[in-house]
């Protein structure tokens, strides 16, 4: 039968944790990806280190892809033991299809709205049938089937993922997905999704995180302190293995009070550094991170941010952490503040944030979140950039040597600790040129100028922020909602408006200039953001002239904001 | 080495020409001629030393010397000083601390540098006092010690550095008296050479807080028994003796924290090779 074949596909996997749902996932997209598709996972778990709910969440499409859509097409339930707690996660799309195991009983109503079709795919009784065979493979094997992915890469995937556990699992495994897929030749082949086109170079299967910490080493970090923390933990177990096999370090602190202070002592050593932390570390890390920019010590914070305040939500998005890592410190207290936009942008941001950080002798922090560190996307390899971090350090020393001296661009030479003559002690206190403390009106004023000019002066060139498109409307937005607005502004554009998307990557210090021509002509702005105060509008609107007709989209998390939602924001009440 | 050895170098190439803040009087003053005579016995060049702090009388030290140095925030020395030896094994990092920067706030990371052992020597001056925010009471502080922050006393016993030292698994415990500077000299310099995480707390008098503390002088005395390599005794021993004996208390065997050296063994490229599909 000849049918109009799918350019994007989603796909919602759920069941109990245990069940191998994130696994499925994960071999789903790799199989999807090695032959040639694009796609992204991300996933929702609950607190629950074992036996909570599990979803792994996937978009499949010939098109690169950025977020997740706004409703899943098909839904496969593994189980529905803890499903309803998904249920304003996963919207099935109109005359969306649910695979459900009979003897697993119905989906939770929200989950299967009318119009839903179901087709059965009786788990518990093959897997009784077949002791040797695990559900989460049979139902692999079933989704793989109604996107048309051929059986063969299937196989490779699970013999790539198995292959340790032996070959006896390796060949259960794929008898299973295989009857799986044969339970689902009734089916019809509306989700098949189309061939892909031929992709160009090689490509990369990677998180966020893992991206951030690649990033770092990239740009030049070669020593990293680690306090575990959920969602940012994989920035730091990637870097654990991996930076010690180019020269590096990491060490595990006690807390964050000592991960922080261990990275501003190893630059202060003269070695780029970094942590990684989610915004209950950041609090904590604020002091430090005044002392960094009083002492001038460059270093590289991650924050990958969760629900909050307090303990909040650990293991979803939120964009509410953009308050304290603007105006977290007390004083005076100019800093880099850069958010990755993608999944592949937290290479790019975080080498970025490094080479500036050591360029301008100050804290970067670079602001990912949840929902971009731990979704994993199929990405063209990232291209090398020049960025790699280089200080500008003292080799010839006057006496006395003025380790902050005035003057030029604001970027005093740095005297390493070992270079003969470059002694001076590295102070929290105000200091005079020399870092002698002082409480000198004139000194501290000076300081306070030098500290703020060698940040304001600097040129960040165009990376400072996306511009894309033209029109007297726009969108404005940042991190990881910046591939959300994208799409809704594809498809306004698509009905005949001409909209424009503005997504600062540098959010401090702000760019008065740069965004004034941004949002030069443009008569009716959108601010989206994933907050419950709308801490982006109120920056924005501190920092920057914003058109007279602004109006603002924002919600808390932990539910993602969907394109079609930006969409219906943006094209309520305009003529195209 | 011992009191009396000729020095490397002279104790003034390693002062620097900034006046300290501290009173007339004070035990730090000495702690400073201690270490500066220290530093000269051991003949390191002042650029291949760094001294760092947080916050506090004490903590104002590495400014007056003429190495390196790191005046940061309150309690936290430690593990800046700990991520600059991590990178630069090749410097010898001298942390210096109070009673109430390392002992208070700074408390968790006493703990865990102890328990971690990566080469440093930390001098703790202990004054049983916050003397910068003038005369609140610290962990050592006595609790029936009146002050404006609690007065009466604070009522809560004071604790024992050493032994929390020793439980913690520092490689190297001591106890100086600023007032005998050539004898703080000496510990230090076998502190610094002392692989691991060497401890020496150095009794400092605050004689604007706590005149009472003139009378240490008369109190203090040579520890009547040699150093121990055994974490029980020594402990044993500072449980019961009197708070006033003076000298190296303990020597360990442990390995010191770090990481390999700092050789790249793997090009770039292999390692992202892992994300190929």
């Amino acid at each position: 039968m000849a049918m109009a074949q799918r350019t994007g596909v989603s796909v919602a996997m759920v069941g109990s944790g245990g069940a191998g749902v994130l696994t499925t996932g994960a071999m789903l997209l790799q199989a999807a990806c090695a032959a040639g598709w694009n796609g992204l996972l991300t996933r929702s778990v609950g607190p629950q280190i074992r036996g909570g709910e599990a979803a792994a969440l996937l978009r499949l499409a010939t098109h690169p892809v950025e977020c997740l859509a706004d409703h899943v097409d098909l839904l496969v339930g593994i189980d529905w033991v803890s499903a309803q707690r998904f249920e304003s996660e996963i919207e099935l799309a109109p005359g969306g299809l649910i695979v459900s195991d009979p003897g697993a009983g119905p989906p939770p109503p929200a989950l299967s709205p009318s119009g839903a079709r179901f087709i059965e795919l009786r788990l518990s009784e093959m897997t009784k049938a077949n002791p040797a065979w695990r559900a989460n493979m049979i139902a692999l094997g079933a989704a793989a089937q109604l996107l048309g992915l051929d059986e063969r890469d299937l196989a490779g995937v699970i013999r790539l993922h198995f292959e340790a556990k032996g070959a006896d699992v390796v060949a259960a495994s794929v008898a299973a997905a295989q009857a799986g897929g044969r339970a689902m030749t009734e089916a019809t082949g509306e989700l098949r999704l189309a061939r892909p086109a031929q992709a160009n170079g090689k490509r990369w299967l990677i998180t966020g995180n893992e991206a951030t910490g690649l990033g770092a080493l990239r740009g030049g970090v070669r020593f990293a302190a680690a306090y575990p923390i959920t969602p940012a933990s994989e920035i730091l177990e990637w870097l654990a293995p991996n930076l010690p096999e180019v020269g590096g370090s990491l060490v595990q602190a006690e807390d964050e009070l000592a991960s922080i202070n261990m990275i501003i002592g190893a630059s202060y050593g003269g070695v780029p550094a970094l942590t990684a932390t989610s915004g209950p570390g950041l609090s904590l890390m604020v002091e430090a991170l005044g002392l960094a920019t009083a002492a001038e010590i460059p270093i590289v914070v991650v924050d990958v941010m969760r629900g909050g305040p307090s303990t909040g939500i650990p293991t979803k998005s939120e964009q509410s952490d953009l308050n304290i890592a603007v105006y977290g410190m007390h004083g005076d207290a100019p800093h880099l503040v850069i958010a990755p936009q993608s999944v592949t942008d937290c290479l790019l941001a975080t080498q970025w944030a490094t080479f500036l950080a050591e360029t301008l002798q100050t804290p970067a922090i670079v602001l990912s979140d949840q929902s971009l560190g731990q979704t994993q996307a199929a990405v063209s390899r990232p291209a090398d950039l020049a960025f790699i971090g280089e200080r500008l350090r003292a080799t010839d020393f006057a006496t006395p040597y003025l380790r902050y001296a005035l003057g030029g661009s604001g970027v005093s030479p740095m005297a390493i600790p070992g270079t003969a003559g470059g002694q001076y002690t590295a102070d929290g206190l105000t200091h005079t040129e020399r870092g002698i403390p002082t409480s000198s009106a004139r000194e501290h004023r000076a300081q306070l100028d030098k500290r703020r000019e060698k940040i304001e002066r600097y040129a960040y060139g165009a990376l400072w922020a996306t511009l894309e498109g033209e029109g007297d409307a726009a969108v404005i937005t940042w991190g990881s909602l910046t591939g959300v607005a994208r799409e809704a502004v594809a498809r306004a554009r698509a009905d005949g408006h001409r909209v424009r998307l503005i997504a600062p990557r540098l959010l401090l210090p702000t760019r008065a200039d740069e965004m004034a021509a941004a949002l030069d002509g443009v008569k009716r702005l959108l601010v989206v953001e994933q907050t419950h105060s709308a801490q982006f509008h109120r920056f924005l609107r501190a920092h920057y002239t914003l058109p007279q007709e602004t109006s603002v989209f924002h919600r808390p998390g932990p539910l993602p904001i969907r394109p079609g939602e930006i969409y219906r924001q943006l094209t309520a009440g305009a003529s195209p | 080495m011992n009191a009396t050895a000729p020095l490397a170098c002279k104790p003034g190439d390693y002062k620097s020409q900034i006046k300290p803040i501290w009173c007339p009087g004070c035990g730090d003053y000495h702690v400073l001629m201690a270490l500066t005579r220290a530093l000269a016995a051991l003949g390191l060049p002042p650029e291949r030393i760094a001294v760092i702090s947080g916050i506090g009388c004490s903590s104002r030290i590495p400014a007056y010397t003429n190495c390196y140095g790191f005046h940061g925030v309150h309690g936290r020395s430690l593990p800046l000083a700990a991520g600059l030896k991590i990178v630069r094994p090749d410097l010898t990092v001298i942390v210096a601390s109070g009673d109430g920067d390392g002992y208070s706030i700074g408390g968790n990371h006493f703990l865990h540098a102890c328990r971690r052992n990566v080469d440093l020597t930390y001098l703790v001056m202990d004054n049983h006092i916050y003397g910068m925010t003038k005369g609140q009471p610290s962990p050592t502080t006595e609790p029936d010690f009146d002050t404006a922050l609690t007065p009466g006393g604070t009522g809560v016993r004071p604790f024992n550095p050493l032994v929390i030292a020793l439980a913690s698994g520092a490689n190297f415990v001591a106890r100086a008296y600023a007032g005998n500077p050539r004898e703080t000299a000496d510990i230090i310099v076998s502190a610094v050479r002392h692989p691991g995480f060497s401890f020496v707390e150095i009794l400092s008098p605050c004689v604007t807080y706590r005149p009472d503390q003139r009378a240490w002088k008369e109190r203090v005395h040579t520890a009547p028994v040699e150093a121990t390599d055994d974490a029980a005794r020594a402990a044993r021993r500072l449980m019961t003796d009197d708070g006033f004996n003076l000298g190296v208390l303990f020597r360990g065997d442990r390995h010191p924290f770090q990481p390999a050296a700092a050789v790249a063994r793997a090009d770039r490229a292999d390692l992202e090779k892992g994300f190929e599909i």
